[in-house]
């Protein structure tokens, strides 16, 4: 019996939502007395055995350039070979672009309940039953798994990362790798910017900021920040800002430890898409703007005004630091 | 060319949700009914432009659900498609929905199979994969894109912070998303030609479901906003600092 946690890389760097799937996967191999593996694909440049800080015991590799790149099938064939290889019980995932892609796969190969956009460990107690978000964050349901594989894949940023001290065994897993059907041909990474599903702190900007030119001071606090930014669906529909920046519902859901809305009413859609964030900021002229309900802290007042002097407060508290 | 879209009932996007029977059911009092926007927006209308550059392409759509998703159905007919299929049961474990799709793809020799990227009530991201999985066919989730050349697929998908183009031969699976196509209104010939449209009913094959809801939970309420008067937003910063411990 095993928990074995799928560890999703890119360009050989193991994903900040991977190391929280690792937390999870850990904490739940303890919860179910059991010991907790890793499996990871394709050629990797950081040290995997040190992996071992976030609780994993043993991590196989299947060190297979045709890995690369992401080709669901071929991935789904593999991590169930490795779900077999060793006797896993339950297979963890993020729940991040490559765990939409995969888990689902892996689960209808393993005839395993899924669990998509888990929030918190299982209750093990009596059955098997996992938190998961609904009704795109409006909700949570408690979910049972009724066969006896599971498959859950982890919301990111639901799960804090803890590393301890450990070090993984890294094996070599033999498992056969077919040719990927799907070929990478391009990649197009936004560079110089932060993720915005991996950011800790995301800036967003509504219609309020009245026009693509006005982005500027928005870009100058995310800057000083380190911040990813995004904004909402009308701002994207005008192409003011990039379509892959829209969050809410029908959007990017995140859920980074800071939201700040610069300009947003709060609409309930755009709401739904951001409303797992721990600390929403909200900026807005409206005193009535809707999204101030659902705010922990708030200025009423006009962002040309605000949020420049925001930028300055918060690079002069950084100086002090 | 066959194009077989998945369609699915969710209710609308400003429905208040609140749970019935002991937090077990979701409550349906006074929510109105909505294509999942997902499906509606980006799948169907994507099939729809393709079948306009391809004439001789036919679009099947195919929902798993009780009689009370046919006016969904009716309504994305009235914006395309040529028939709808509906397996009549009402289940809301995925790899059980997957299944019984699966079936209707099997039968129905597809070469495209579209999902939206997700519902926007159980949020799973899962059908696409698993009905993939069950035909044996490529998946391409979170596409922005989808083009043909012959029997080859160009597709873009969303990837951390960013997106990757890649190739893949038919038939293959894709869940879609914004940029994939632009939303559409049926208009009155659609709505006209829509009453008219097979519309078949098959009764599910046996799966055994393999997950089942226990029950709901609202999150507990915000305490409410602190607000800060804008002539002071070193008081916001320390309090974000020093309070929230969020910068
Ligand atoms: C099915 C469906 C799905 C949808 N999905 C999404 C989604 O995923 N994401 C999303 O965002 N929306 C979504 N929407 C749209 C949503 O209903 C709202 O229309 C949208 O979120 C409004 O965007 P906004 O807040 O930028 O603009 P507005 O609602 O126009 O708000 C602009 C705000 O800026 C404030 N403002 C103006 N000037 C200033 C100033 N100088 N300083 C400070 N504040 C100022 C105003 O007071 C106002 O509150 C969806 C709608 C539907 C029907």
């Amino acid at each position: 019996m095993s928990v074995l946690i799928f560890i999703d890389q890119s360009e050989g760097i193991v994903k900040k939502s991977s190391l929280e799937a690792l937390t999870y996967g850990a904490d739940l191999a303890k919860q179910l007395g059991t010991t907790a593996e890793g499996i990871v694909l394709g050629t990797v440049s950081d040290d995997l055995a040190a992996l071992g800080k976030y609780g994993v015991q043993k991590i196989h590799q299947v060190n297979n350039a045709a890995l690369n790149t992401v080709d669901a099938q071929l991935y789904a064939s593999v991590i169930s070979q490795a779900a077999t290889a060793s006797s896993a019980s339950v297979v963890v995932f993020s729940h991040n672009q490559t765990g939409k892609a995969v888990a689902a796969r892996v689960a209808a190969k393993l005839k395993a309940g899924l669990v998509a956009g888990a929030c918190a460990l299982p209750e093990t107690n009596n059955g098997f039953s996992v938190k998961k978000t609904v009704f795109s964050g409006k909700a949570f349901a408690h979910v049972n798994v009724l066969s006896p594989i599971k498959v859950i894949s982890l919301n990111p940023n639901s799960y804090k990362t803890v590393a301890t001290e450990g070090t993984a065994v890294v094996e070599a897993l033999a498992v056969t790798v077919a040719e990927p059907k799907v070929k990478v041909t391009a990649v197009n990474k936004i560079t110089g910017e932060v993720p915005l599903t991996e950011a800790d702190i995301v800036v967003s900007g509504g219609r309020g900021l009245k026009g693509p030119e006005h982005w500027g001071i928005l870009l100058d606090l995310a800057k000083e920040l380190g911040a990813a930014t995004a904004c909402s669906r009308p701002v994207g529909d005008a192409h003011w800002r990039p379509h892959h920046e829209h969050v809410g519902q029908t959007g990017v859901q995140v859920a980074p430890n800071l939201y700040i809305a610069i300009g947003i009413s709060g609409a309930i859609q755009h709401l739904a898409g951001v409303n797992r964030s721990k600390v929403i900021v909200v900026i807005n002229k409206d005193p009535e703007a809707p999204f101030f309900k659902a705010a922990d802290y708030g200025i009423v007042g006009d962002a040309f005004e605000v949020v420049p002097q925001l930028t300055a407060a918060i690079q002069k508290m950084k100086a002090g630091a | 060319m066959k194009i077989l879209v998945c369609v699915s009932k969710t209710p609308d996007t400003t429905s208040k949700i609140a749970f019935t029977d002991g937090n077990t059911k979701f409550d349906e009092a006074g929510v109105q009914w909505i294509i999942n926007p997902y499906d509606e927006w980006y799948s169907l209308v994507r099939a729809i432009e393709l079948k306009e550059s391809n004439p001789a392409a036919t679009i099947h759509l195919v929902t798993v659900g009780n009689a009370d998703a046919e006016p969904i159905i009716r309504k994305a007919l009235a914006l395309g498609g040529d028939e709808a299929i509906r397996v009549n049961t009402d289940n809301s474990d995925a790899y059980y929905i997957a299944a019984q799709i699966a079936e209707v793809a099997k039968q129905g020799g597809y070469d495209i199979i579209f999902t939206g990227k997700e519902t926007i009530d159980y949020n799973g991201s899962s059908i696409g994969g698993m009905i993939a999985e069950l035909v044996d066919a490529p998946y391409i989730s979170l596409a922005t894109k989808f083009d043909l050349n012959g029997n080859t697929a160009t597709v873009v998908r969303e990837i951390e912070g960013g997106e990757e183009t890649a190739e893949v031969a038919l038939p293959v699976v894709v869940s879609c998303q914004k940029g994939m196509a632009e939303q559409r209104i049926p208009n009155m010939r659609g709505i006209m030609a829509a009453r008219t449209k097979p519309l078949k009913v098959v009764e599910p094959a046996a799966i055994d479901a393999l997950t089942s809801i226990a029950s709901f939970e609202l999150p507990p309420a915000k305490a409410g906003v602190k607000l800060v008067a804008p002539d002071n937003v070193a008081e916001l910063v320390r309090l974000l600092h020093e309070e929230a411990k969020a910068i």
